[in-house]
C-alpha cells in the first residue's frame, strides 16, 4: 500500500472514489468522488455544512470512510491513518496550525523537515551518535524552506510571538519541508488580508511544478485563481466538477451556493468601491 | 562559619540528587503527563542490580554502568508494558497504577533480595577532603555525585538540543497528534523517553545508596523530596528541576543542620504546600522550559 517515494504513476496522484461517510445516521458525504492531477491544484468549495471539513478529514486519514475507497498514485489505501501521511508523501496543514508553541520555527520546520522519521525506540537509540548529523540536514531542509516562504528571519523566534498570517506561513513550510508530492490546504486563506491571499495564491501556484496541492476553502477569489479544477459540495453531494470558468457558470452551483456568494461579493465590491 | 559552610555543601550534594530524581519525573511528565511514582522503586532495583554484581566481586564500575543500562531497559518495559494501556486515558488512571507498580516493585524486591538492611559500597573515599587543618565536609564520593548529575544533564542537554532524536521526542511530547501526522513515531520515542528518564533515576538511586544502606524502600523518601523539587522547579521545566533539586537540598539540609533533622520530612511537605499554595505552576515553568 506504500507506493515508491517518487512514483513513476501517470495517473493522478490521489483519487477518492464512491466515498460515503454517515455520522448516527447523517450523509455526511455520499457517492463523493475526486481526483487530484500531478502538477494540479485542486479545490473543494461548498457551503458550510456541505461536508467539506469531512472529505479533508478522510483524505488525511481522520475519517474512515464507510464505503468508497483511496488511491494514491494507483495503490489502495486501505484504513489510512493520519501516522501514514508522511511516509506516503503527503503533507498536511491544520486549520489551528497546531505549531510547537516551545520550540523555536526553525525547529518546527524542522521536524516537518524529516520525511523518513521513521526512528523508533531502538533506531533512536542505535541513532543517536549519528543524530547531530542528521539534525544538521534537517537544519539545511528547513532553512531552505524558510527562506523560499521569506520567513528566514523568524527562524529562532517562537511562534506564539508571531502575527498570525507568519505563524500560517510557519504551518505552511513545516508541510512543505517534507518535500511532499501531494500537499493537503485546510482552509489556507483563512484570517488572511487580501493582500496576504494573493500572495498565497501566488505561492501555491509556484509549488505546482514540484507537488500536486488539494485544498478545501471558500473564499471564492483564491479558488478561482489558483485551483486547476474545482469541485463543489452541497449537502455532502458533488454538485459541478470542473474548471473554474465551467463551475463559475454552473447554474447548480449558482444555485445553491455562488448565488449567494456571489450577491455578498458584489455587495463588498460596491461598498469598497473597487 | 564552618557549620554553615557544611551545612551548604551537604546541601549541594544531596540537592544534586534530588535534582536528577526530579529531572527524571519531569522527563516523564512532559512527554506521558504522568508522575511517575514508581520511579522510586525502579532505581531501588537497578541499585540492586549493582550491588548484586559487586558482592560477587566484580569491579563497582560495571555494576554502575549495569545498573544504568538495566535501568535503561526497565524504563522501556514498564512503559511499553504498563504505561501504553492508559496513555490518554483519564489521568487518574495513570496515577493509580504508578502507585501501584510503586507497591507491587517494592514487595517482589523484598521476596526476591530480601528486606534486610545491606550496604552499598562507594567508589570514592567517604572522608572529607583537608584544607590546612580544616577536615572539609566535601568527600570524593560527592565530588563524584555532582560531577556526575552535571554529565549526565550536559548529555541530556545536547541530545535534547542538538540531535534529531531529540528534536523528535520534543515534538512529541509537545503535541503527539500533530507529530504522528508530520511522520514521528511517537510511541518510539515516549518509550525512549521513558528509558533515558529511568537512567536519570537510577543514576540518582546508586548515588544516594553509596556508602549507606540499601533495603527494598530505601528511595522512598527520595520519591517525595524528587517530587517537592519538580513542582518547586515546574514540572514543565528541565531546568526548573534541577534548581528545584538544589534549592530543596541546600533547605533540607540548613533545617536538618541547625533546627534538627527529624524536621526534614515535614520541611520538604510545607514547601510543597506553599509551592502550590502560591505559585502552583512552580517557580521556573514556560519561561525557562521554553529554552531547553
Amino acid at each position: 500500500m506504500t507506493p515508491p517515494a517518487r512514483s513513476n504513476h501517470a495517473g493522478p496522484v490521489f483519487e477518492m472514489s464512491d466515498v460515503a461517510v454517515s455520522f448516527g445516521g447523517i450523509h455526511a458525504l455520499s457517492d463523493v468522488s475526486l481526483a487530484v492531477a500531478p502538477n494540479h491544484v485542486l479545490g473543494v468549495i461548498g457551503p458550510n455544512g456541505a461536508g467539506k471539513t469531512t472529505l479533508f478529514n478522510v483524505a488525511c486519514g481522520f475519517v474512515q470512510p464507510n464505503t468508497g475507497t483511496l488511491h494514491r498514485s494507483g495503490a489502495l489505501l486501505t484504513r489510512l491513518q493520519p501516522h501514514q501521511l508522511a511516509g506516503l508523501g503527503i503533507s498536511r496543514t491544520l486549520q489551528g496550525l497546531g505549531l510547537f508553541d516551545r520550540m523555536t520555527v526553525l525547529e518546527n520546520v524542522m521536524v516537518g523537515a524529516d520525511r523518513h522519521a521513521g526512528a523508533g525506540f531502538f533506531s533512536g537509540l542505535l541513532g543517536l551518535p549519528q543524530s547531530s548529523k542528521e539534525e544538521a540536514a534537517l537544519r539545511g531542509r528547513a532553512t531552505a524552506v524558510l527562506n523560499e516562504l521569506h520567513i528566514e528571519q523568524y527562524a529562532a523566534r517562537f511562534p506564539a510571538s508571531l502575527p498570525y498570517p507568519i505563524r500560517k506561513r510557519v504551518a505552511l513550510a513545516r508541510a512543505l519541508a517534507s518535500e511532499p508530492e501531494l500537499l493537503l490546504l485546510d482552509e489556507p486563506a483563512s484570517g488572511l488580508s487580501s493582500d496576504e491571499m494573493s500572495e498565497l495564491g501566488e505561492l501555491i501556484r509556484g509549488l505546482v511544478d514540484r507537488m500536486a496541492v488539494m485544498l478545501v476553502e471558500h473564499h471564492m477569489d483564491l479558488v478561482m485563481s489558483v485551483c486547476d479544477h474545482i469541485v463543489v459540495l452541497d449537502f455532502g453531494r458533488v454538485i459541478a466538477s470542473g474548471g473554474p470558468n465551467e463551475i463559475r457558470e454552473n447554474p447548480a452551483v449558482l444555485a445553491a451556493y455562488l448565488g449567494n456568494e456571489v450577491d455578498d461579493e458584489s455587495a463588498r465590491l460596491a461598498r469598497t468601491g473597487s | 562559619m564552618q557549620q554553615l559552610l557544611t551545612t551548604s555543601l551537604a546541601g549541594l550534594t544531596l540537592g544534586m540528587v534530588y535534582a536528577a530524581f526530579a529531572l527524571a519525573l519531569v522527563l516523564i511528565w512532559r512527554s506521558t503527563r504522568i508522575v511517575n511514582f514508581a520511579q522510586a522503586p525502579m532505581a531501588m532495583i537497578t541499585t540492586y542490580i549493582a550491588l548484586l554484581i559487586v558482592d560477587a566481586g566484580i569491579p563497582y564500575w560495571i555494576g554502575f554502568v549495569a545498573a544504568l543500562l538495566s535501568g535503561l531497559v526497565l524504563g522501556a518495559i514498564i512503559e511499553r508494558v504498563f504505561i501504553r494501556p492508559v496513555e490518554g486515558k483519564p489521568e487518574m488512571n495513570a496515577i493509580i497504577l504508578t502507585l501501584g507498580l510503586f507497591v507491587v516493585i517494592n514487595a517482589v524486591a523484598a521476596i526476591v533480595f530480601g528486606s534486610h538492611y545491606r550496604s552499598f559500597p562507594v567508589p570514592f573515599g567517604l572522608r572529607g577532603f583537608e584544607v590546612g587543618d580544616v577536615t572539609v565536609a566535601l568527600t570524593g564520593f560527592d565530588v563524584f555525585s555532582i560531577c556526575s548529575v552535571v554529565v549526565v544533564m550536559m548529555l541530556l542537554l545536547a541530545l535534547f538540543r542538538y540531535t534529531d532524536v531529540g528534536l523528535k521526542m520534543r515534538a512529541s511530547a509537545f503535541n503527539q497528534e500533530v507529530s504522528r501526522m508530520l511522520g514521528v513515531k511517537v510511541t518510539g520515542m515516549l518509550t525512549l523517553g521513558w528509558a533515558l528518564a529511568a537512567v536519570v533515576g537510577s543514576l540518582s538511586g546508586l548515588l544516594i545508596a553509596g556508602g549507606d544502606l540499601v533495603y527494598p524502600s530505601y528511595m522512598d523518601s527520595v520519591v517525595v523530596y524528587g517530587f517537592v523539587a519538580a513542582v518547586l522547579g515546574g514540572l514543565d521545566s528541565p531546568v526548573g528541576a534541577v534548581i528545584g533539586g538544589l534549592l530543596l537540598g541546600l533547605g533540607l539540609s540548613v533545617v536538618s543542620g541547625y533546627v534538627g533533622s527529624e524536621l526534614v520530612p515535614l520541611a520538604a511537605l510545607s514547601i510543597l504546600i506553599v509551592v502550590l499554595l502560591v505559585r502552583p505552576s512552580g517557580l521556573f515553568s514556560h519561561a525557562t522550559a521554553r529554552r531547553v
